[in-house]
């Protein structure tokens, strides 16, 4: 159905970019890719990450030697279902709006006992070295699957989030003085053979948000939120965030208002 | 040791149907690191699928199959609450055995 | 289907009790596994490929068939699968001519088992793709070009 529903999306943008002619050959194309995916999607290797998460998540680690099933994720403590969709948002505790990284390194820290440097050390990981911090936020992702994005920003502290993501999202930077906007801002843009996502819109951001955490085929890893974003900054030439930087979550906050509605398919899986 | 495999097997109409998710890096020994050294080969060479005790897949592989290999195939025979098993071993010498009950 | 997926995950972790059979010497990881044939592997061409196989001049045949899609987002991992409806198939293989090695799997299928085999490979570039099938002692092959693309950042 979605498959469907891009190939239209994909159509629509070719036909608008060469004419008619092309139209027969790129929907080929379109068919062809779509089939690609949907080849991927039966045997997600996300799926071994999630298992792994799962028994990391209720493993006792750390200083402190604990589980994480007491963190609180924002629903209460250890309640994972639909925890992921309705991040990120404001804790009391920490008088921050946290997403779903930041706040599970906040438990690793406070719970297991491991320093902030220590629990972020490896949060993506490189061949041969695996990161926890991708399995647990694959685990706990995989929790939401199903579940509607929830992420209204109706707390101040939310709302200011969410306006502060809105501005960078359009704040043209870089030595290529490029924002986000100027190729998530608007239908029918591609980038190569692959449409991308007007993430101003719902359906846009919540195609693109629904996915995630996802498995990144180019890189043999799921990728998380944040890696994604610190990514795209990389990609626009922009200077690189730190992990967990406020700026990340505030894009996240201003896209996940924007899919708010949009039911969750994660792991997701992509080129 | 590895990670755990995901191994999937259903029945219908009298037909097993297995999918393998196995978690292995399956190196090249082309690709270089940050370094500019060669990163040694290493990946499954021979991955043996049974129903019970019997055999139903034997499989050789080369680096060129993926990073976390998918295999799918099909087999006669099998009821629902029975094993499948499945083994690999790598070019290190590494294996690891998974099994799944047919749903 | 969600669910589904999910029962699954949780049904296929008994490597603990495998675990421990093992540990009881009742089952020996990797027993009875044959010898992995170094010299197809390490065949550079096609050619040498099939001749490490034993299978130096397979015909073509419309009974076999390789799947996939025409375009691969990335070549990294590339579904492949072999089917025929050739009758006693002992052994099928996916080749890729262009890659460095060209034999990329071997599967020996008892009977009972399929002629219908999926995989993943990776394809350095675009290349046609073969199925080498056994078929009582004599060999077929089959191709099917897949062309190798560079995607986006992957959104």
């Amino acid at each position: 159905m979605v498959q469907r529903m891009l190939k239209t999306v994909v159509g629509v943008a070719l036909a608008g970019a060469f004419g008619g002619m092309a139209i027969a050959q790129d929907s080929k194309v379109a068919d062809e890719l779509a089939k690609y995916r949907e080849a991927l999607a039966d045997g997600n290797p996300a799926d071994l990450l999630e298992v792994k998460g799962e028994s990391l998540w209720s493993e006792k680690r750390g200083p402190k030697n604990a589980s994480l099933e007491q963190c609180d994720l924002g629903l209460g403590p250890g309640k994972l279902e639909g925890a992921y969709a309705s991040l990120p948002k404001y804790f009391k505790d920490t008088n921050k709006v946290m997403d779903v990284e930041s706040r599970l390194v906040h438990c690793m820290v406070t719970l297991q006992g491991f320093t902030p440097a220590e629990a972020t050390r490896q949060w993506y990981s490189k061949p041969g070295k695996e990161s926890d911090i991708e399995a647990l936020v694959t685990f706990i992702g995989a929790k939401s699957n199903g579940m509607k994005i929830n992420v209204p920003a109706t707390h101040p502290e939310e709302a200011k989030m969410a306006k502060m993501g809105e501005y960078i999202f359009y704040r043209r930077s870089g030595p290529q003085d490029f924002s986000c906007s100027i190729c998530h801002g608007q239908e029918g843009k591609r980038i190569r053979l692959q449409e991308l996502g007007n993430l101003t819109t719902q359906q846009g951001a919540g195609f693109a948000m629904k996915t995630w955490p996802s498995y990144r085929v180019s890189q043999g890893a799921v990728w998380t939120m944040q890696r994604r974003l610190i990514d795209c900054m990389r990609q626009a030439r922009w200077p690189e965030p730190n992990y967990l930087a406020d700026s990340i979550i505030a894009l996240e906050t201003y896209l996940q208002k924007n899919a708010t509605g949009t039911v969750m398919e994660t792991p997701g899986i992509k080129r | 040791m590895g990670n755990p495999m995901k191994i999937r097997a259903a029945n219908k109409d009298g037909v097993t149907e297995v999918k393998v998710l196995v978690s292995h890096e399956m190196e090249t020994g082309q690709r270089k690191d940050a370094a500019g050294a060669i990163v040694p080969a290493w990946f499954i060479t021979e991955l043996v699928a049974k129903h019970g005790d019997k055999t139903v897949l034997s499989c050789e592989f080369g680096p060129s199959v993926s990073k976390n290999p998918y295999l799918a195939f099909k087999f006669k025979g099998g009821a629902k609450g029975e094993k499948v098993t499945v083994s690999w071993k790598d070019n290190k010498g590494d294996s690891r055995t998974d099994e799944a009950t047919i749903g | 289907m969600n669910n589904q997926r999910r029962t699954v995950l949780k049904s296929g972790s008994g490597a603990a009790l495998l675990g421990m059979l093992a540990a009881a010497g009742l089952i020996i990881p990797g027993m009875a596994l044959a010898d992995w044939n170094k010299a197809a592997f390490d065949a550079k061409s096609m050619a040498d490929a099939l001749k490490a196989l034993g299978a130096a001049s397979p015909a073509d045949s419309k009974d076999v068939q390789v799947t996939g899609p025409d375009i691969a987002e990335n070549g990294a991992v590339v579904p492949v699968g072999v089917a025929s409806s050739l009758p006693n198939v002992s052994m099928v293989a996916i080749l890729i001519e262009k890659n460095p090695n060209a034999l990329a799997a071997s599967f020996v299928l008892p009977e009972g088992t399929e002629a219908n085999v999926q995989t993943r490979v990776k394809m350095g570039q675009t290349s046609n793709i073969y199925a080498l099938v056994k078929s009582g002692d004599k060999f077929f092959m089959a191709t099917k070009e897949i062309k190798v693309t560079l995607g986006g950042c992957g959104g």
